[in-house]
C-alpha cells in the first residue's frame, strides 16, 4: 500500500505492506535512526513521537494509520540549527546517560510541556509514566523538563 | 574537593558537560540496530517451548516456502564445523544450537535467515520443531537430592547436577566463635533471578567479507576485545584468525552486565555471515531478551552472624546455593565461581568468617551475571546487611547505633578483612553519621513511634554497604586467562589536542568526558580538545572491557599514568625548548615554568608543537604515551543509605517515602556524573526491592518474561533520591578516585528490605524475601492479625 | 516482533464498515486504538486476515450531555475524557478511571469504546460503567441496537456485539444530584493492568439515605463483575461505616479472582473488600459534597 506522510515537515511516500509498523517505516525504510525500540509490548515508550501533535508509541501503531498525517520525531526538535529548550534542559540537567530512551523521553516532554506549561514536579513524574529509563533514575529527566518549563515561561 | 583546574580546562572536580550528549538529544547515536549494510541479510531464532526436551524433529519445509526465507540454520549445521557449542566464560560449555535436546524453556533451536526482518519472523513462526518431554528440573535443592534427573548428559561421567563447591574462610574459627557466641542470628535469605532489562535489548550486524577474508561485527558488547580474542579461539579452526576479526561497539544503550556474555545469536549470526559472504543482523526483541540472556542472582543464602554479650559482632557463616541453569555461564573472574561474594563481612570488624557455595545446574537458562554490580556483590551486601539489621532488633538495640559500633574504624585501614581482603580506604561512621543528619534519624523514629501508637507501618532502613570494584590485581583476576588490565593509549597532536583510545566502552557513564577530564586534570589540556575513542578493537588498546565499576579504578588510572608518561617527555622538551634543567622546572596542570622565574614557561600545548617540529636530538618524535594499567588492589567504595517506608495495611503495597543516599568513592571525577550514576543504581536497587523476578513455575516455564510482567520501575514508582557524598580518597589508585556506578544497586535493596522489616518488626516480621510484593506483604501482615 | 499479514480496509463510513465486516465475517477485527490489537497482533496471539480500520469514520469522537446521557462516542481517547471540563466535574467515577488505565501514551491512542468491546476482564472501564448503568449502542447490517452494559460482556474477551457490529457510543445515564464516584486500583505498577479494582456509584437522597449503589470489579473473573448484592445491601440504608463494610464483603464474595503473578486469590478476594471500602468512601464523599 501507498503511504504519504508528512514527517518533521518534509513529505515522504513509501510503499509498505498494511502490517508494517509506523517505527519500522521509520528507522528502516525513512532511515530517521532516533526512534528506538525497547520491547514488544508497547511498555518502554523508546518508540514515542508525535501524530498530530499527540505523543504516541510508535510501535504500536501501523504505518498504514499514519497516512496523511503530521509526525514529528526527535530530528525534528532542533529547528534552523537551535536546540529546542528540551534538549538543551537535557544537556543542563543530565537527564541522560545512555541515551537510549532520550529521544522517547523529549518527544513525550514536548507534546506534555505544550498543554502544561507549569507542571509540577508529580504531573511531571506521571506524564513520563510511559516511558521507561533504566539509567538515570529519573530524577534529572524530571529537573530536565522542569528547566525547559521555566525556560519555554521566559522566553513566552 | 576544590578543583585543581579551571573551568576551562575542565579537569577533575567540574561539572562538565557531557560531550557524548549533542548526538544523543538529536537522536543521532548509533546504536546496532541503526547501521544498516547493503544487501544484508536478518536472522530471527526459534526457540524453545519446552524446559527440558529431547528434539526429534525439526521441519523446516513450511519456513523454507515463506517468500525472503533463505535458509533454517539448526544444530546439526553448525555441527558440521564443530560451532554448535562454545565455551562459557566460566570454562563449562553452552550450546549454540541443540544438536540432541533443549534445556530451558526459550532456548535457541534454529536460526532462520531471510531478506528482510518481517521474511525472517514469518518463517521463524512455521519451523515445527516436535518434542519429546523430558523431566524438568527446577528447584536447585531438588536437583542435588539423590535420583534427580541428571540433566548435562553431554558431559561424561557426569552423575549429578551438582557444578562446583567452594568455600573461603577459617572454618574452625568459624564454628569456634559460633559455639562461643552470646547471641547468634540465622536467616534463609534468596536473592531471586533478575535481569539487567538495558532499554536497548542485544544484539548485532556480522559482516564477513569474503575477498579479504575479514569478519567485522558490530555488537553490543561491553567487552570488545575479550569478545574478538573468544571469537578467534572458537573459530580459529574455520578460519577465523585473530587478525581478520574486528569488534565495533557503537554506542550502547545501557548494559549493566547483560552485554558481557557472548550469546548464541551472535555466533550464529557470524556463522551465517561466513557461509553467505552477505551482512547478517541479529537483534532480539524484549522477550527472547529477559526470557533467554544471562540472569543476575538466583542465590539460596542460609547466613548465621554471631555476637558477644555487649553487641559486638563475633563471626559469620554462610551457605549458599547458586543456581546456575543449565551451564555455568556467569562473567566472575575465572578463580572466584561465586565472584567476589567473599566481601560478605561487609562493612564490619568481624573476627571470623566462613563462606560455602555450591553451583548448581537446573533446567533454566544460564547467566549469573552482574546486575548493575561487581560479581556477586550485592548479594554478600544484601545478607550481611539484612544480617545485621536483624541483630540489632534482636539485641533490641538501634540499628544505627548497633552499626556504628560494629564498623571497622577509620584508623584501621588498610584493613585485613576475616575473608582476606585488604580494604583500602574507609570511613563507614562518618558517611552513616552523614545520613543520619540529612535525613534527621532521630526524628524519625520519633514519627514512627507515634504512627505505630495509631496503628500505622512505617519503617526505616539502613545500609551501610562496602563495594569491591576495579578487578583487578591480574595476580588474581583473569578471565579465560585474560588478566584484567586496562589501557589508554594518547596522542598529542601538534596543535597541542589529543586524541586517546581506551580498552573498555562506555555504556552510559559519560566516558568520552570522564576519561577527558582525567587527561585534563593531568596535562592540562583543555577536556574539550581531547578526543576520547573506545570500542573499536582495530584502533583502541586492548582491555578487559567496562562492567564491575572497573572503568575509573582501572581504565582511569591507565590514562593517568599515560598521561604523566606523555608529561614526562614534555618536561624533556620544555627543558629543551626553556634551556633549563628538568628539575628546574615546575609544573601547574598546562604548564612548565622555571623555578623562580614564573614567566618563562612552556604551555603543553607549546610542547606538542615542539615534539613534531623542534624535538631534542636524540628523542623521538611525537608525544604520545600507553599505558596497560594493572591495578595494585581493588577499591572499596562505600555509603550509608536510609530509606523510609510506608505500609498500607489494607493492600500491602510498600511506598518509599524518602531514601538519604550518603556515597564515598573517592575523588570525584565529575560531580555531575557521579551523582547521576547513584540516582541511576538507587532505581535499580529500587527495582528488585520491590518490584522485579523472573521465576519458573514446576515445569519450567518462564514467568515474567517480558514487560508486562517484568516490572521496570517507572519515574512514579521511583522516589527522589536524596544524594550526598564523603570523600575518602584510595591510596593506591592514581586519582585517589573508586568507582561508582554499582554502589546504589548494591546498597539500596537491603535499605528498602531493611525498612519494610522495620515496619512490621513489633508484629513479629522477622524476614521478607525481596521482592516485597505487595502480595508478600499482605500476606505477612494477615499471618501476624493485622486486618487492613 | 511482527505481526502476520493481513488486508488493510479504510471505510469511510459506518455503513461502509458494517457492509465490509458483513462481508469479512469473523476474520475481520475492528481497528480504533490498537492498543489492545495491535501488541496481540505482534505477539501473534491473534492474526486476522483483515483489519478494519474505522478511524477514517467520521463523528465517533465526542462527549456530550444530551436526553438525559452522557454521550461518549466510540474513538473518544482515554486522554480526551482525562481533558475534559465536563468529565472531570460531573463524572468522578470516569474521570478517575481514565487515569489509572495504560500510561498517557497508549492513553492518546487508546479508545473507550474499544475499551469495552474488548471484553478484557482487567480493562477498567467496565467496571466503570457497570457501575454507572451505562448503555452500549451498536450498529449493524441489522441496524442500532442499545445493549444494556450489565449483559453487554458474555465471556473473557466476548461481548454481546455480532460480528458484523461496531459498537459506536457508549450511555451513562446523567447521575442526579447528590450522586458521586470513584474508582479505586491497586497496580502494581504504573501501566499495569489491576490486581484488583472496584468503581463505585452512589446517589443520596436529601435524607442521606443511600438512594442507589452501583459497584464494579475489575480482573477479578473471567468477566468484569458487577457487585449486585453489595448493591442492594447498601440501598435505602444509611451509609455509615457499617453499611461500608458489610457492601465490601458482600463485594468480596462476588469475586472469583485467580492466582497468578498479581498474587493470589486470597489477597485479590480481600483486596476487593479493601478497596470497595475505599471506593464508597471517596464516593460518598463527593456525593455528599453535591448534594
Ligand atoms: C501497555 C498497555 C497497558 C494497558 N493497561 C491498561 C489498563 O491498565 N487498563 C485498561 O483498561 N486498559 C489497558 N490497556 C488497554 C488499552 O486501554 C486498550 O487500548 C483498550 O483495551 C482497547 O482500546 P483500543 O481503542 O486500543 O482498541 P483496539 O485495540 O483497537 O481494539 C480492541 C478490540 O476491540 C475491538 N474493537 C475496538 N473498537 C471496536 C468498536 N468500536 N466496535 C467493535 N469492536 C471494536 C477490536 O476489534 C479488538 O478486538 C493497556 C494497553 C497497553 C498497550
Ligand atoms: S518499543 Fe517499547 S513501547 Fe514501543
Ligand atoms: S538514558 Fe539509558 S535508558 Fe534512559
Amino acid at each position: 500500500m501507498q503511504v504519504q506522510l508528512t514527517i518533521n515537515g518534509e513529505k515522504h511516500e513509501a510503499d509498505v505492506e498494511p502490517r508494517l509498523l509506523l517505527v519500522h517505516l521509520i528507522r528502516d525504510v525513512l532511515r530517521l535512526t532516533g526512534t528506538h525500540i525497547g520491547c514488544d509490548t508497547t511498555h518502554c515508550g523508546a518508540c514515542t513521537v508525535l501524530l498530530e501533535g499527540r505523543a504516541v508509541k510508535s510501535c504500536t501503531l501501523f504505518a498504514v494509520q499514519a497516512s496523511g498525517k503530521q509526525l514529528m520525531t526527535v530530528e525534528g526538535l532542533e529547528q534552523d540549527g537551535k536546540l529546542h529548550p528540551l534538549q538543551e534542559g537535557f544537556m543542563a540537567e543530565h537527564g541522560l546517560q545512555c541515551g537510549y530512551c532520550t529521544p522517547g523521553m523529549l518527544m513525550t516532554s514536548v507534546a506534555f510541556l505544550e498543554k502544561h506549561p507549569k507542571p509540577s514536579e508529580d504531573d511531571i513524574r506521571r506524564a513520563i509514566s510511559g516511558n521507561l529509563c533504566r539509567c538515570t533514575g529519573y530524577v534529572n529527566i524530571v529537573k530536565a523538563v522542569q528547566h525547559a518549563a521555566a525556560a519555554l515561561q521566559g522566553g513566552a | 574537593m576544590e578543583p585543581r583546574t579551571t573551568a576551562d580546562v575542565g579537569g577533575m572536580g567540574h561539572s562538565l558537560k557531557r560531550k557524548e550528549d549533542p548526538r544523543f538529544i538529536r537522536g543521532r547515536g548509533t546504536y546496532v540496530d541503526d547501521v544498516q549494510l547493503p544487501g544484508m541479510l536478518y536472522l530471527d531464532i526459534v526457540r524453545s517451548t519446552h524446559a527440558h526436551a529431547k528434539i526429534v524433529k525439526i521441519d523446516s519445509a513450511k519456513a523454507l516456502a515463506v517468500p525472503g526465507v533463505l535458509a533454517v540454520i539448526t544444530g546439526a549445521d553448525l555441527a558440521k564445523y564443530n560451532l554448535h557449542w562454545m565455551p562459557t566464560l566460566m570454562s563449562d560449555t553452552q550450546m549454540v544450537l541443540p544438536v540432541e535436546k533443549v534445556m530451558y524453556q526459550a532456548q535457541e533451536v534454529a536460526a532462520v535467515l531471510a531478506t528482510s526482518r518481517y521474511a525472517a519472523a514469518d518463517g521463524a513462526a512455521v519451523v515445527e520443531v516436535e518434542y519429546d518431554p523430558l523431566p524438568v528440573v527446577v528447584d536447585p535443592r531438588k536437583a542435588l537430592e539423590p535420583g534427580a534427573p541428571v540433566l548435562r548428559t553431554d558431559k561424561k561421567d557426569k552423575k549429578d547436577n551438582h557444578i562446583w563447591h567452594w568455600e573461603w574462610g577459617e572454618k574452625a574459627a568459624t564454628d569456634r566463635a559460633f559455639t562461643e557466641a552470646a547471641v547468634t542470628v540465622k536467616e534463609n535469605i534468596y536473592l531471586p533471578r533478575i535481569h539487567v532489562a538495558s532499554i536497548e535489548t542485544c544484539g548485532c550486524i556480522a559482516h564477513f567479507d569474503k575477498i579479504d577474508g575479514k569478519l567485522t561485527v558490530w555488537m553490543t558488547t561491553q567487552a570488545p576485545h575479550a569478545i574478538r580474542t573468544v571469537f578467534a579461539l572458537v573459530a580459529g579452526h574455520v578460519g577465523l584468525t585473530e587478525h581478520k576479526i574486528r569488534i565495533i561497539s557503537p554506542d550502547i544503550g545501557g548494559g549493566f552486565g547483560g552485554k558481557v556474555p557472548v550469546y548464541p545469536g551472535y555466533v550464529i549470526a557470524v556463522a551465517a555471515s561466513v557461509l553467505t559472504g552477505k551482512p547478517v543482523k541479529w537483534i532480539e526483541d524484549r522477550m527472547e531478551n529477559l526470557q533467554a540472556d544471562s540472569f543476575a542472582r538466583d542465590y539460596h543464602i542460609t547466613a548465621e552472624l554471631a555476637a558477644n554479650k555487649d553487641g559486638k559482632l563475633t563471626a559469620l557463616r554462610i551457605k549458599t546455593l547458586a543456581d546456575h541453569g543449565y551451564t555455568d555461564a556467569a562473567a566472575n573472574p575465572s578463580k572466584f565461581p561465586a565472584g567476589l561474594f567473599h566481601v560478605c563481612t561487609g562493612s564490619y570488624d568481624l573476627k571470623a568468617a566462613h563462606v560455602e557455595v555450591d553451583g548448581v545446574y537446573t533446567n533454566k537458562p544460564p547467566g549469573g551475571i552482574a546486575y548493575r554490580c561487581s560479581f556477586r556483590v550485592t548479594e554478600a551486601v544484601h545478607t550481611i546487611e539484612r544480617m545485621v539489621d536483624l541483630m540489632a532488633h534482636q539485641l533490641d538495640i538501634d540499628p544505627a547505633e548497633f552499626r556504628m559500633k560494629n564498623f571497622v574504624k577509620p584508623e584501621q585501614f588498610p584493613y585485613k578483612s576475616a575473608l582476606g581482603w585488604e580494604y583500602d580506604s574507609g570511613n563507614y561512621a562518618g558517611a552513616l553519621q552523614k545520613a543520619m543528619d540529612t535525613i534527621s534519624y532521630a526524628e524519625l523514629r520519633k514519627e514512627q513511634a507515634a504512627r505505630r501508637a495509631r496503628g500505622e507501618l512505617m519503617g526505616i532502613g539502613i545500609s551501610s554497604f562496602t563495594e569491591i570494584v576495579g578487578a583487578g590485581p591480574s595476580k588474581h583476576f583473569d578471565i579465560l586467562g585474560l588478566k584484567m588490565f586496562d589501557s589508554c593509549e594518547i596522542r598529542v597532536h601538534p596543535t597541542g589536542k589529543a586524541i586517546a583510545r581506551f580498552g573498555t566502552k562506555s555504556q552510559g557513564q559519560g566516558h568520552e568526558t570522564t576519561y577527558a577530564q582525567i587527561l585534563a586534570e593531568e596535562l592540562g589540556i583543555p577536556a574539550r580538545d581531547i578526543q576520547v575513542e573506545e570500542g573499536d578493537t582495530d584502533t583502541a588498546p586492548y582491555g578487559l572491557g567496562t562492567y564491575a565499576s572497573r572503568s575509573t579504578p582501572v581504565a582511569g588510572a591507565a590514562a593517568a599514568v599515560a598521561a604523566r608518561k606523555v608529561r614526562d617527555k614534555a618536561r624533556k622538551i620544555a627543558a629543551h625548548l626553556l634551556e633549563v634543567a628538568e628539575d628546574d622546572l615546575v609544573w601547574e596542570p598546562g604548564k612548565f615554568s622555571v623555578k623562580g622565574a614564573p614567566s618563562q614557561s612552556k604551555t603543553i600545548q607549546d610542547c606538542a608543537f615542539a615534539a613534531y617540529t623542534n624535538h631534542p636530538q636524540g628523542m623521538e618524535a611525537g608525544l604520545e604515551a600507553v599505558s596497560y594499567y594493572d591495578p595494585p588492589n581493588l577499591t572499596y567504595p562505600f555509603g550509608s543509605y536510609i530509606c523510609v517506608v510506608d505500609v498500607d495495611a489494607g493492600t500491602g503495597e510498600v511506598k518509599v517515602r524518602r531514601f538519604v543516599a550518603i556515597d564515598d568513592c573517592g575523588n570525584i571525577i565529575n560531580p555531575m556524573i557521579v551523582q547521576g550514576q547513584v540516582h541511576g543504581g538507587l532505581t535499580m536497587g529500587l527495582a528488585p526491592a520491590l518490584f522485579e523476578e523472573i521465576s519458573y513455575d514446576e515445569h519450567g516455564n518462564v514467568q515474567g518474561g517480558s514487560f508486562i510482567d517484568y516490572l521496570v520501575p517507572t519515574a512514579v514508582e521511583t522516589p527522589k533520591w536524596e544524594t550526598g557524598h564523603t570523600i575518602t580518597p584510595s591510596p593506591h589508585h592514581p586519582l585517589g578516585a573508586k568507582g561508582v556506578g554499582e554502589s546504589a544497586t548494591v546498597g539500596a535493596p537491603a535499605a528498602i528490605a531493611n525498612a519494610v522489616v522495620d515496619a512490621l518488626w513489633h508484629l513479629g516480621v522477622r524476614h521478607v524475601d525481596i521482592p516485597i510484593t505487595p502480595a508478600k506483604v499482605w500476606k505477612l501482615l494477615r499471618e501476624h492479625g493485622v486486618r487492613g | 516482533m511482527i505481526p502476520a499479514a493481513f488486508a488493510y480496509h479504510a471505510p469511510k463510513s459506518l455503513t461502509e464498515a458494517t457492509a465490509l465486516l458483513a462481508k469479512l465475517g469473523d476474520g475481520a477485527k475492528v481497528l480504533s486504538g490498537g492498543q489492545s490489537l495491535i501488541p496481540l497482533m505482534k505477539l501473534r496471539l491473534t492474526s486476522p486476515p483483515h483489519v478494519v480500520d474505522i478511524n477514517g469514520i467520521q463523528g465517533l469522537a465526542y462527549l456530550k450531555e444530551a436526553d438525559g446521557f452522557l454521550r461518549i462516542g466510540a474513538l473518544t481517547r482515554e486522554s480526551d475524557l482525562d481533558e475534559s471540563e465536563l468529565i472531570r466535574t460531573r463524572y468522578p467515577l470516569l474521570h478517575d478511571t481514565c487515569k489509572v488505565i495504560a500510561d498517557p501514551l497508549v492513553r492518546n491512542m487508546a479508545t473507550v469504546g474499544g475499551n469495552l468491546a474488548h471484553g478484557d476482564p482487567a480493562n477498567d472501564h467496565p467496571a466503570a460503567m457497570l457501575a454507572l448503568g451505562a448503555q452500549v449502542v451498536a450498529v449493524g447490517g441489522k441496524g442500532e441496537r442499545r445493549i444494556p452494559i450489565a449483559s453487554f460482556f458474555t465471556g473473557p474477551f466476548e461481548t454481546a456485539l455480532e460480528p458484523d457490529e461496531i459498537l459506536t457510543e457508549i450511555r451513562v445515564p446523567v447521575p442526579p444530584a447528590g450522586s458521586g464516584g470513584a474508582y479505586v486500583k491497586m497496580e502494581r505498577k504504573v501501566g499495569d493492568f489491576a490486581t484488583a479494582a472496584v468503581a463505585a456509584q452512589v446517589t443520596l437522597a436529601a435524607s442521606g439515605v443511600c438512594e442507589s449503589a452501583g459497584i464494579g470489579l475489575t480482573n477479578v473473573g473471567l468477566t468484569p463483575i458487577q457487585a449486585s448484592r453489595a448493591e442492594a445491601a447498601l440501598k435505602g440504608k444509611r451509609p455509615d461505616e457499617a453499611a461500608i463494610a458489610e457492601a465490601a464483603r458482600l463485594a468480596a464474595e462476588a469475586a472469583q479472582p485467580t492466582d497468578d503473578l498479581r498474587g493470589p486469590a486470597e489477597y485479590k478476594k480481600d483486596l476487593v473488600r479493601v478497596l470497595t471500602t475505599r471506593a464508597l468512601r471517596r464516593a460518598l464523599e463527593r456525593a455528599t459534597a453535591r448534594r
